[in-house]
């Protein structure tokens, strides 16, 4: 975490100190053309190539900002610019955005009365685009919010931060004048920026004539190209809003940090929790030493108690409830069930929600909302994917204008839920079900461990698809989920062999693939499933079989993890000892007292895989190695942020 | 949570007939010194259910019950009061009152029920699996052993009778065959349907249905509007329901359809299926979902729904008071083992255990006996494991065992009382003796009779 915050941090100070000299090779490319890499038509500063070599590693962590919010903005509604967004001209992009940023601002300190008008009215025409069509962009939303907080988000941001554009005014000066710039890639350092002094207030005089009025003239009439047409005013809200957002989101990224888990051993913190908690917390007897930190399990004697409550828990929405029991009778189970499950739930919540008299929905319902998290984190410990939803919701509850009547911003939360289920669950599996067919051939034999709602859609699709193999189903107690499962691979017509989890190596021989499924994938590249799955992922890869794990990447986790100890989920100590209707090999059950203190039951539910063991994650945004998982994380965790 | 509460009050009941009367219904049945009524309307009021409809058999009754209930529970519930005509059978009397009924689901508890179990744990059970209907069993009440022998048998034999049959899953969690009432005498017969869905059933007579339903509101309105000649919930609808429960007619699933169809306008068609298909994968099929696949593995459009049970723990006290029997066994239950069902409930400050009132030289008064406010006995009386009601007067040289005597009655001296009933403002005088007995209200038993067995009322005029 931290290191990856300051990474994001010292790119940004660098971008703009690094580019100072490189400006010129990067300042005409946006006005002439799209000529990506600078090198073609600069000719290059001793330190040039130093800041090229530079800007491919420096360049992602600033871009994604820039891409998210701006580049995706311009790559959709100009046509000439339809690659701008892409990679390989990405490059080029940062410094102009950068640069018109930095020249807004002196602009209206100096004070111009006609730019800050222009600019504000650029603002309010996003705004009320925005009001018009919510959340239908990515992008827009990101200004609408930023800038409903501070409508004047220009004259904010410098309120805001007035000491790092004074002490960027130089760099300002270096890279404003868009008439100098030829010049100063040929002019020596000193040289340059002595002229640019000189030339500043003319430079700045200039740039208000010509940009400002014509920012304000052409944001007005058009709705389509906002980007093409005043560049200064819309940029200005981009690198505003990039501001703007940039700092909440770093807070929420320190705010984000899993607060330290409760470690059940630890008495003082147990017992405080204990009176907090609507459930009575089992007394958990004889847990095994190592896992004692762990929540114990919640079973069959929490229902009574719950549902004697039934009636008393009037903060809980039934719906929420109702999901809540049967997280807690294991009714519904699966990472992606449990959380479309809650999900729905919330929605429910929130549409039969009312804000009370006298306090203001935003903070009201978050706080409902995790009231209900904290119910359903007592019926069963949250999933990595479902923190991830909770997150999301909550940042958008937290980012709804204050300007939306209640019934708008619920049917807007709304939307965004369904949007959150069908773009990062059912078209992340069907993207993921097209890449993974990819690498089924004729004749393979996959093997399959438990039960992977993705894994299943992916071996029916390429059933459906034409595809001829053979699937074996590793299964194991005492959960036997690979049994549902296979039911209904068999119901449609694949060809199973089904065995458990011990006779792993000996059908490991003819097997040519292994598809496993994933509760989450860590930054690391260490997969966290279900338990016996990193036996399957070794056993795999001792016997040189690649192993794919698919997984959706809102399940993906910024934490990094080394083993399943630390992090775990108990499940119920007595499925491991007791085998339903065989009363034959119930060996256990008349133990003594005594003999019961010597006897510790461990059920654990999952287990880490280390990134070793896996060839390839198959994830919504491709096939990727293991060690690319940061990557994701990095890149496309602001963006469902932002949604 | 949006369930409505019916309480079942009834009216008069014939089970009961000399204990009852147009001035004492059956709701105002005193159960160790408290109407029975008040034990259900307790226990919604402790489960925090305080908006109740009660319906009440007549109109007369129903002011009766309803100023009772005004009066005792004024300002703690909000009770509506709905008057049914008699003899329309409890379906009928939810028939009558299908416009009151708005909530997602119902829970229809009966008036008579006295227990401890929380009503929230069925409505949770129902819940949970989304049910149409669940019900409410508990293990037949077995007569204590402080039962006098001499009554126990006969009743008994008679009581096995009325407890229902019932086909339970092996998960115990939903109902698949339910026979009550007359039905019992009858072969069992059951759809093969279902007996091929689930696999194995369990068959259990010694479960008894405890009348309280948490209905899918839905379904009940249907099915009452759809069948008019239903007459009871127990024994007409549910097990109506609990037969065509594959081969719903009810279209049960309708509604929650349609529903989502208008929640997720935005989502197609398609992804509502898979997102659907997620979630039915991932959670624990029950028998109605392999029932409803085809051969093929497609799910079929056939509906069905769930009619789930919920089991009272044995430990949990749940009996109805349906017969003269059960009135005497809850009397000396909620006296004796069971008396936590009276523990604060200090509505009426006259529910005292113990002798508070005045008692005379050399009376022995034991255990599990309950004496009300205002009573008097006399010298060298004894009272066992009975039930006094308020300003009674007992002579000298009574014994009371195993009995309820009701408020005003007046006992004369060297009465012997023993496994009966005596209604208020009953007059014994002197050296009666009363052996299971029934005496109905206002009573004169003549001196120095003797009665076996017999119910004594008074003529009708």
């Amino acid at each position: 975490m931290d290191t990856r915050r300051v990474s994001s941090a010292v790119p940004r100070v660098r971008q703009v100190g690094f580019f100072t000299p490189n400006t010129p090779a990067h300042q005409p490319a946006p006005t002439r053309s799209q000529s990506g890499p600078p090198t073609s038509d600069s000719p290059p500063l001793s330190d040039s190539p130093a800041s090229n070599s530079l800007s491919p590693v420096m360049i992602p962590p600033p871009r994604h900002l820039s891409d998210n919010l701006g580049g995706r903005a311009y790559a959709l509604p100009v046509p000439g610019r339809g690659n701008a967004g892409e990679h390989a001209t990405v490059g080029s992009y940062n410094p102009s955005e950068s640069v018109l940023w930095l020249e807004s601002p002196p602009r209206s300190r100096i004070g111009d009365e006609e730019l800050s008008e222009g600019t504000e009215s650029s603002l309010g025409w996003y705004r009320r685009s925005n009001s018009a069509k919510v959340a239908s962009s990515l992008p827009s939303g990101g200004f609408d919010l930023s800038q409903v907080k501070q409508p004047e988000s220009v004259a904010a941001v410098e309120a805001k931060n007035p000491l790092p554009e004074k002490s960027e005014a130089q760099k300002e000066q270096a890279s404003n004048p868009k008439s100098l710039k030829a010049k100063t890639t040929k002019a020596e350092r000193r040289a340059l920026q002595e002229s640019q002094r000189a030339a500043k207030a003319a430079s700045k005089a200039e740039a208000n004539k010509s940009n400002a009025p014509g920012g304000a003239a052409s944001s007005k009439p058009m709705k389509q190209p906002p980007q093409k047409k005043d560049g200064p005013p819309v940029a200005s809200s981009v690198a505003a809003s990039e501001r703007g957002v940039d700092r909440p989101v770093e807070k929420e990224r320190k705010k984000d940090l899993p607060p330290p888990r409760m470690q059940f051993d630890d008495e003082s913190r147990v017992d405080k929790a204990k009176r907090r908690s609507l459930l009575n917390q089992p007394e958990a007897r004889n847990r095994v030493e190592l896992f004692r930190h762990l929540p114990p399990h919640k079973n069959g004697s929490q229902l009574p108690y719950l549902e004697s409550k039934f009636f008393e828990l009037h903060e809980m929405h039934p719906s929420v409830y109702k999901v809540g029991l049967q997280y807690l009778t294991g009714d519904t189970s699966g990472g992606n069930a449990r959380c479309i499950a809650m999900l729905q739930a919330f929605q429910e919540a929130i549409r039969d929600y009312s804000t009370p008299p006298e306090k203001t929905l935003n903070r009201d319902l978050t706080s409902k909302i995790g009231g209900f998290v904290s119910f359903l984190i007592e019926c069963r410990p949250l999933s990595m994917s479902m923190g991830n939803a909770i997150r999301f919701l909550k940042s958008r509850i937290a980012r709804l204008p204050l300007t939306l009547s209640e019934s708008e911003a619920k049917a807007a939360l709304c939307s965004d839920i369904d949007r959150f289920i069908n773009e990062k669950i059912v078209l992340a599996d069907k993207v993921i079900l097209r890449h993974a067919a990819t690498k089924i051939r004729d004749g393979d034999v996959l093997l399959t461990y438990g039960s992977s709602c993705v894994v299943e859609m992916i071996l029916l699709y390429a059933h459906e698809i034409g595809k001829q193999f053979r699937v074996v189903v590793v299964d194991s107690r005492p959960m036997l989920e690979g049994q549902k499962q296979l039911r209904r691979l068999v119901a449609k017509g694949l060809s199973c062999t089904y065995t458990q989890l011990n006779a792993i190596s000996y059908v490991m021989h003819e097997v040519t693939r292994v598809f496993l499924g994933a509760s989450s994938i860590f930054s690391n590249g260490t997969v966290y499933s279900r338990v016996g799955t990193a036996s399957v992922a070794m056993v795999a890869h001792a016997f040189h079989v690649p192993v794919l794990v698919c997984c959706e990447a809102y399940k993906f986790h910024e934490r990094v993890q080394l083993d399943s100890i630390c992090f775990n989920e108990l499940g119920d100590p007595d499925a491991v000892s007791k085998v339903p209707g065989r009363e034959d090999v119930n060996y256990l059950d008349n133990l003594t007292d005594k003999q019961k203190e010597n006897l510790q039951l461990l059920n654990l539910k999952y287990d880490a895989t280390p990134s070793d063991y896996i060839s390839v994650i198959v994830t919504d945004y491709g096939m990727i190695p293991p060690t690319s998982v940061p990557v994701i994380v990095r890149e496309y965790r602001k963006e469902y942020l932002l949604i | 949570m949006d369930f409505q509460v019916v309480v079942l009050a009834g009216g008069s009941s014939k089970n009961l007939t000399p204990l009852v009367s147009k001035e004492l219904p059956k709701p105002l049945l005193p159960v160790a010194n408290r109407p029975v009524l008040s034990y259900v309307l307790h226990q919604l009021e402790q489960n925090n259910l305080k908006d109740l409809i009660v319906v009440v058999e007549g109109e007369d009754t129903a002011l009766v019950v309803g100023a009772w209930i005004s009066g005792t529970f004024i300002d703690r519930l909000h009770v509506e009061i709905a008057a049914v005509p008699e003899d329309i059978g409890t379906a009928g009397a939810i028939r009558a009152i299908s416009h009151h009924l708005t909530a997602k689901d119902i829970l229809v508890v009966s008036g008579d029920l006295v227990s401890d179990v929380p009503p929230g744990a069925v409505a949770a059970t129902h819940r949970r699996h989304d049910a149409a209907v669940t019900a409410m069993l508990s293990s037949i009440p077995v007569s204590g052993p402080l039962d006098s022998g001499s009554s126990g048998g006969k009743d008994k034999a008679k009581k096995l009778g009325r407890y229902n049959i019932i086909g339970l899953d092996p998960g115990k969690q939903f109902l698949l065959h339910i026979a009550t009432g007359a039905e019992i005498e009858k072969d069992a017969r059951l759809p093969k349907r279902i007996l091929r869905a689930v696999g194995q059933m369990e068959i259990r007579s010694d479960l008894m249905d405890a009348h309280m339903y948490a209905f899918k509101r839905s379904v009940l309105q249907e099915v009452l509007d759809l069948k008019d000649t239903f007459q009871s919930l127990k024994e007409d609808v549910l097990p109506y329901l609990v037969r065509s429960q594959l081969k719903s007619e009810a279209l049960s699933n309708r509604t929650p359809q349609g529903e989502e169809n208008g929640n997720e306008k935005v989502t197609s068609q398609n992804n509502q299926v898979f997102v659907s298909r997620i979630l039915a994968n991932s959670s624990t099929p029950s028998f109605h979902d392999h029932s409803s696949e085809n051969p093929d593995g497609s799910a079929s459009t056939r509906k069905t729904h769930k009619c789930c049970v919920y089991i009272a723990s044995s430990g949990s006290y749940c009996v109805r008071l349906n017969s003269i029997q059960a009135f005497m066994d809850i009397n000396r239950d909620v006296t004796g083992e069971a008396d936590h069902l009276l523990t604060g409930t200090s509505s009426d400050p006259n529910n005292n255990i113990g002798p508070s009132p005045k008692l005379g030289t050399k009376t022995t008064v034991g255990p599990h006996c309950m004496l009300g406010e205002g009573s008097e006995i006399g010298d060298k009386c004894q009272v066992k494991r009975s039930v006094i009601g308020r300003h009674c007067r007992i002579g000298s040289h009574v014994k009371v065992v195993n009995s309820v005597v009701m408020n005003h009655v007046t006992i004369g001296d060297g009465c012997i009382i023993q496994g009966s009933v005596v209604c208020s403002n009953v007059q014994l005088q002197e050296r009666v003796v009363l052996k299971d007995c029934q005496v109905g209200a206002g009573f004169v038993v003549t001196a120095g009779s003797e009665y076996k067995a017999e119910s004594l009322a008074r003529k009708e005029k």
